[in-house]
């Protein structure tokens, strides 16, 4: 098993997820995040003058899957998360020791 | 006693005790997350200290019998004497004294906006009440108590010297002691919520249609006109405020409500004196000089946080100054500096450097006193952590859930 995080634009989720969903990846947990890359943040304006914001808001997607559909899953989160400017974000794969799922107690990949 | 004008002053008066909490909102989304709870508190906290404190002793310093000029004798010490009955307005003296204690309360609560995310809040409540005393019931009584600058002919409609360039210098002298947040030009200092600001200047504008109509005293031509110039004014500072954001940057609306702000701040003493179109000049030209200010305090690195200064002080001197110039005796009964009445701007002119020396030395004295026996600053620590929680123990918004 294998969990991919994905740093993507918020306005990209709804591409990510249909893109995923088309694979019958249907989990998974999405949160607001705020991060930063090679461009180092974005000017602000005050009432005069500018500030710095050096975190920009970003979505993370996480999905755990079999070792089979990882390749996949990656390939279409990226394909569905790009846009070709700078800030679009970057995806992690690791390793997953186990699953459980809460409800039925159930361990392993039955859990995903 | 007239029931119109009660009715529209007992209005107005509603009205402008609703710019205070207007002012918290105002600043308060401008500050940093942690620092939210502690910017409204200082407003609301000083509605109701001040709401005491003029009741009490406030009124009749400000407005008691004259004493050489300088100050209101003791007569209406706890409002004894100040009755339901009407003896020097078309409105009882309650609500005369009630009306002008809503000023009071606002301007107290401007002060705070220079001294935001580092003043120590016990120390600022004491500082309220040193400061009320010994600064706003003189200037208020010069001005609007028949003491000297009233005996000269200064012109102040609704309060631009005993306000907004009190406040203002007063805010300048705090800073002076304080000094600056830690971290600022280094750290970013990002608004917290600007919608909040937004509703905050709505509700000053709003309100300010009771400060300047309602300081008329009556349901009269003079509250029209101050109405509809007091409009104007804050359309015009918003728009030429766009304009220039506009010129090298973006057009912001942080920008554009405290443009609106500035125009309010400067036809505040101008408001029954002066016309529809002189008031579009006098906004147009206070959102530039305010403007130009606050970038001035950028560049020097002085920490006037929400520019109090900047808008209410610089706004307050230019509408103090636009009032001898654009008066007009057709309207307000007096003529300024256009209608060949220099000695009218010279006036202007001694009542705005009066009011500043004095508001600025005092308020320094008050608060170098304080800061050697209270402390004018928190702690390093709880500065970081945030005043929210240093000073209050709350925070604006909950964790998870």
């Amino acid at each position: 098993m294998k969990k991919i995080e994905a740093i993507i634009r918020e306005e990209r989720l709804d591409a990510v997820k249909k893109a995923l969903e088309e694979m019958g990846l249907i989990g998974m947990t999405v949160t607001e995040v705020s991060g930063r890359g090679q461009q180092k943040g974005i000017p602000l304006q005050w009432r005069v003058g500018e500030y710095r914001v050096d975190f920009l808001p970003k979505l993370k997607v996480e999905i755990v899957c079999h070792g089979d559909d990882c390749g996949a899953a990656v390939e279409a989160i990226m394909k569905a998360a790009k846009t070709g400017r700078i800030g679009d974000g970057k995806i992690f794969v690791l390793p997953v020791e186990s699953a459980h799922r809460i409800r039925t107690g159930e361990t392993g990949q039955a859990v995903i | 006693m007239n029931s119109g004008d009660t009715a529209w002053i007992l209005v107005s008066t509603a009205l402008v005790m609703l710019m205070t909490p207007g002012v918290a909102l105002f600043y308060g989304g401008m500050v940093r997350k942690k620092n939210l709870i502690s910017t409204l508190m200082m407003s609301f906290a000083v509605l109701a200290l001040v709401s005491i404190l003029w009741v009490v002793f406030g009124y009749t310093l400000a407005f008691g019998p004259d004493i050489a000029g300088f100050v209101g004798g003791l007569d209406f010490l706890g409002l004894k004497d100040v009755g339901m009955e009407a003896t020097s307005y078309s409105i009882p003296d309650l609500l005369y004294m009630m009306f002008q204690g809503v000023f009071a309360v606002i301007t107290v609560a401007l002060i705070t906006g220079a001294v935001v995310e580092r003043i120590k809040f016990s120390t600022l409540m004491v500082f309220a009440v040193a400061w009320l005393a010994l600064i706003y019931g003189p200037v208020a009584h010069w001005v609007w108590g028949g003491g000297w600058l009233a005996q000269l002919g200064a012109l102040d409609f609704a309060g631009g010297t005993v306000v907004h360039i009190n406040a203002g210098v007063s805010a300048a002298a705090l800073v002076v002691l304080l000094g600056a947040r830690k971290g600022l030009g280094r750290e970013p200092m990002e608004p917290n919520n600007i919608p909040m600001v937004m509703l905050g200047a709505a509700l000053l504008w709003f309100g300010w249609f009771g400060f300047n109509a309602g300081s008329s005293l009556g349901a009269n031509g003079g509250a029209a006109n101050a109405f509809v110039t007091t409009n104007t004014a804050a359309a015009a500072a918003a728009l030429v405020w766009i304009l220039l954001s506009w010129r090298t940057r973006k057009p912001t609306l942080l920008g554009a409500v405290t443009g609106a702000v500035a125009g309010l701040v400067a036809i505040t003493p101008a408001a029954g004196f002066v016309s529809p179109m002189a008031a579009i000049a006098i906004g147009a030209v206070a959102a530039a000089v305010c403007y130009f200010a606050m970038n001035f305090k950028a560049k020097i690195g002085f920490d006037d946080s929400l520019d109090v200064m900047s808008v209410h002080g610089v706004g307050g001197i230019w509408g103090a100054l636009a009032t001898g110039i654009f008066a007009n005796a057709a309207i307000g009964g007096v003529d300024g500096a256009l209608a060949g009445n220099l000695g009218q701007l010279w006036n202007q002119i001694i009542a705005v450097g009066a009011v500043m020396a004095y508001s600025f030395i005092g308020t320094l004295a008050i608060g170098k006193i304080l800061d050697k026996t209270m402390g004018l600053r928190v702690k390093e620590l709880e500065e970081v952590v945030g005043l929210d929680l240093s000073q209050h123990g709350e925070r604006a918004y909950g964790g998870i859930k």
